[in-house]
């Protein structure tokens, strides 16, 4: 009974208890490097939401995070922890790429990148489909499988670009570039305050699959069933809705959200495939889900968090010499370790306060 | 007579809720003195208390006399304090003896302590008429013998204060007699017995004084001579309750279950179910009675579509009205078709099955009717959700509640009005009103009824044999996943039921 804490406390208080621990510690780590905290803190602002061309860069980076945080998250709301996003998100780049290198030169734009967003989607679902499959039937911890199915996409991809991908003549791992009409209108377009900024129409895919997340998980029987699932198989058993069926029709959602996040990164702004061009953005899925509670509005202000500490961090290490790239994984790590392992750490010292409170009021 | 156990002013607060409230009573040394009250009247957290689990906020506890702080359960032990939980705290892979020496080895060398406990044991055995063989392993033991091993137990380490918590729920009438007269040997020895129960009768039979609380305090202190089952029940839940609910006669005419040759085999080859054959009519409550663990949760759980355990070998046939169920092909969505077919289920672990803890209330009124639309409006859904809990009087009226929030009673109405609410034809039970209070319960029954009367066919499957007795128009008996037995309502006689779940044919 103690442990009831009300739902503002769980779902605000405490994510702030936590993000606030993890930035003391990593302040606490600049200082120890030689740097003011504050300093660092001041110039990490400054670039990320100053100006206006870097908040664009901001959310640019934020945008992949909501992909990859929502797929991530859908698998949560089921019970799955899917740790495979990176990959799935790595071969719904090749799924994208495919697409884009056959049909280029002859399809006009407004079918070729809705085609190309099928590809990422269909390949990303089928990476996860397989380690869906095996939990369900097979009872193979999607956890350990979803690992394994990173490593076996990394070095697939090895395989595919270096033997059939890299233009001929060409050193550099990676496809030639798309032709111009596989790329993804740019924002600046409209809002030219953004300047040279590589934000694109994936932006506004990734508010609106924030939204039909949303509805879907909440408002649908269908992620009724996924959430009585995730909590419950019990009881799920009890209400005759098919667990088996529910993990992979989950892991197929997930595995298409993350193929999804390589839409921008590839067609919105690099515009061809290069090796490890996911530089680790499905695990910053994970600390997104964790941190946003799986929830639409939480998971875009952690995807938007992360987004400053990679846009901010940039900056910060080019401007302070004492202070290497390295540091943001460092404070993802923290971030993930204090949202995620120890997410509950401050709850009995939160319920203790609040009790004491009720006694006075009783 | 000098006293064993005197609580003195002790209060205990959990959050907003005062469980224990200046508690204050006696227990006289050498007698059995019962403790009665509603769940939540605050029985569980004061024995916590004397057995160290939790730390009063505030008062006193005198132990023979003296006043004692008793921080964790190896102080009451070393004061003579035993315990006998609910569920018991043994090792099912380990022997008799093994369990007793868990904790007590007293020494480095195992053999040379087995044989001088051996010993001791043997002694005790034979001083208190326990018999059990300390070299057996616990689980090939019955739940009865399983007891008198927690009792054992608590003799070896000198307890000579005995807590018993709810110690017949599991045993059958003539175990609970054996029972009984082993704790009136105790009482002839000198110990004190403390009796946690909410059965009346019990109370009667073998109590010398008996305290009631309700609402964290204590209500009534008496002779157990001179009370009575009516006046115990208003004290209890402070007002008077019927102990007999009025009842139609049965006008029942279709029949809406039909179950023949139904046997069950789990991977393991155990019959879980051998051979059932029974019927439910509409307009009828069919009473499956017998000990726990005979084959009724399973033959709840084949009838709601819900067994989908691997290697299972079934035969037999199961219809409803005209739907022959199919168990060749494992499907997980049998339950929702059944449901289709009008089966409701209010089933027996209801905290595991019935509803999701982390749910508000209102999901949870949706969990097995979910399919019944696409989209959930979440309005429409709390509209009928507080429209379910204002009918069944649920506390507290707010469907935003985490279902954790409330109170088991409150839990159990929640989940029998949505089953109700979905207008069955055939209504599968388990345990309904397990772990509820006697207010609720009636509540409960009386809704069971007008389900009944209404010409629905009701399968209820319950431990509580006085359930049986109020509820019934026929009886079945499990025990050993046969059904060993049936009378009608008519021909009840606990002492025949009690020998036809102990598995002796008529």
């Amino acid at each position: 009974m103690n442990s009831e804490l009300p739902r503002w406390a769980t779902s605000i208080a405490l994510p702030l208890l936590n993000l606030l621990s993890a930035l003391i510690v990593a302040a606490g780590v600049i200082y120890l490097l030689g740097e003011s905290p504050i300093e660092a803190l001041s110039i990490l602002v400054q670039s990320a939401l100053g100006n206006a061309e870097g908040f664009g860069y901001t959310l640019f980076y934020a945008t992949t995070f909501i992909f990859t945080g929502l797929s991530v998250s859908i698998a949560m709301q089921a019970g799955l922890f899917n740790i495979g996003s990176d990959g799935q998100m790595y071969l719904g780049g090749l799924g994208l790429t495919l697409v884009m290198l056959q049909f280029d030169a002859s399809l006009p734009a407004w079918l070729l990148i809705p085609l190309a967003l099928m590809g990422a989607a269909l390949f990303g679902a089928a990476w996860a489909f397989i380690p869906g499959y095996l939990q369900a039937k097979r009872g193979s911890h999607v956890v350990v499988t979803t690992i394994m199915f990173n490593f076996i996409a990394a070095s697939l991809m090895n395989f595919i670009i270096i033997t059939y991908l890299i233009p001929t003549g060409e050193q550099n791992p990676a496809s030639r570039v798309f032709a111009e009409n596989g790329w993804l209108p740019r924002l600046n377009a409209w809002l030219p305050a953004l300047g040279d900024t590589p934000l694109n129409l994936s932006f506004v895919l990734a508010l609106l699959c924030l939204f039909a997340y949303g509805v879907v998980v909440w408002r649908t029987r269908w992620g009724y069933a996924l959430r009585a699932a995730g909590k419950s198989a019990h009881a799920a058993r009890y209400a005759g809705i098919s667990i088996a069926s529910v993990i992979i029709i989950t892991m197929l959602l997930s595995g298409a959200l993350a193929g999804v996040a390589a839409m921008n990164s590839l067609a919105g702004s690099m515009h061809y495939l290069s090796l490890n061009f996911t530089s680790g953005a499905g695990f910053i899925g994970i600390a997104v889900a964790l941190m946003g509670r799986q929830h639409p509005l939480g998971i875009f202000l952690s995807a938007l968090l992360f987004g400053i500490l990679i846009q901010g961090g940039a900056d910060l290490s080019l401007e302070k010499s004492n202070i290497p790239p390295e540091t943001f994984i460092f404070i993802q790590g923290l971030i993930i370790l204090f949202c995620g392992a120890m997410e509950n750490m401050y709850a009995p010292a939160l319920a203790r306060i609040l009790n004491l409170k009720w006694r006075k009021n009783v | 007579m000098p006293t064993a156990v005197e609580f003195r002013e002790i209060s205990k607060r959990f959050g907003k809720v005062l469980a224990n409230d200046a508690v204050s009573f006696s227990i006289a040394q050498g007698s059995i003195h019962g403790i009665i009250g509603e769940n939540g009247a605050g029985k569980s957290t004061l024995m916590s208390i004397l057995y160290g689990y939790y730390q009063a906020d505030s008062g006193t506890m005198l132990i023979h006399g003296i006043a004692q702080s008793i921080p964790n359960s190896h102080a009451a032990i070393q004061l003579g304090i035993g315990m006998v939980h609910q569920h018991f705290m043994l090792v099912e892979d380990m022997t008799v003896l093994d369990n007793i020496m868990l904790g007590m080895e007293g020494g480095f060398r195992l053999r040379s302590q087995r044989i001088r406990i051996a010993a001791e044991l043997a002694k005790l055995c034979a001083d208190y008429s326990l018999e059990i063989k300390v070299d057996a392993r616990i689980n090939t033991l019955s739940v009865g013998e399983q007891q008198r091993v927690e009792i054992l137990k608590q003799l070896y380490r000198n307890a000579d204060i005995l807590i018993l918590d709810e110690p017949t729920a599991v045993l059958t009438p003539q175990e609970a007699e054996a029972l009984f007269a082993i704790l009136r040997l105790f009482k002839q020895q000198g110990k004190t017995v403390i009796l946690i129960t909410h059965k009346l009768a019990e109370i009667l039979a073998i109590t010398d004084e008996v305290t009631v609380m309700r609402a964290g305090g204590v209500v009534a202190a008496l002779a157990t001579a001179t009370t009575n089952q009516e006046d115990l029940a208003h004290k209890m839940v402070g007002r008077s309750v019927a102990t007999e609910l009025p009842r139609q006669t049965l006008a029942a005419t279709q029949v809406v279950l039909q179950v023949e040759a139904l046997s069950l085999q789990n991977a393991q080859g155990v019959h879980l179910l051998k051979e059932l054959n029974f019927s439910v009519r509409a307009g009828e409550i069919v009473a499956i009675a017998g000990v726990s663990g005979n084959g009724q949760s399973e033959l709840l759980e084949m009838l709601a579509g819900m067994r989908q355990s691997k290697g299972d070998k079934i035969s037999g046939k199961v219809q409803i009205q005209d739907y022959v169920l199919n168990y060749d092909k494992k499907d997980p969505c049998l339950a929702a078709k059944l449901r289709k077919l009008g089966v409701a289920h209010v089933p027996e672990d209801r905290l595991r099955d019935g509803v999701i803890k982390d749910f508000p209330v209102w999901e949870n009124i949706l969990l097995g009717q979910q399919s019944k639309q696409t989209y959930l409006d979440k309005q429409k859904c709390v509209e009928a959700s507080d429209a379910l809990l204002q009918q069944f009087e649920v506390r507290p009226l707010d469907s935003h509640l985490r279902l954790s929030q409330l109170s088991g009673g409150n839990q159990q109405k929640i989940v029998l009005a949505r089953e109700i609410a979905a207008r069955p034809k055939l209504m599968l039970v388990g345990q309904p009103t397990r772990g509820v209070d006697i207010g609720t319960i009636q509540r409960i029954h009386t809704e069971l009824l007008a389900l009944r009367d209404a010409g629905v066919a009701i399968l209820l499957v319950s431990a509580e044999l006085e359930e049986i007795r109020a509820l019934a128009d026929r009886i079945l008996v499990m025990s050993g996943a046969c059904i060993t037995g049936e009378l009608p309502i008519a021909d009840y006689d606990t002492t025949r039921i009690g020998l036809l779940m102990g598995g002796l044919h008529k």
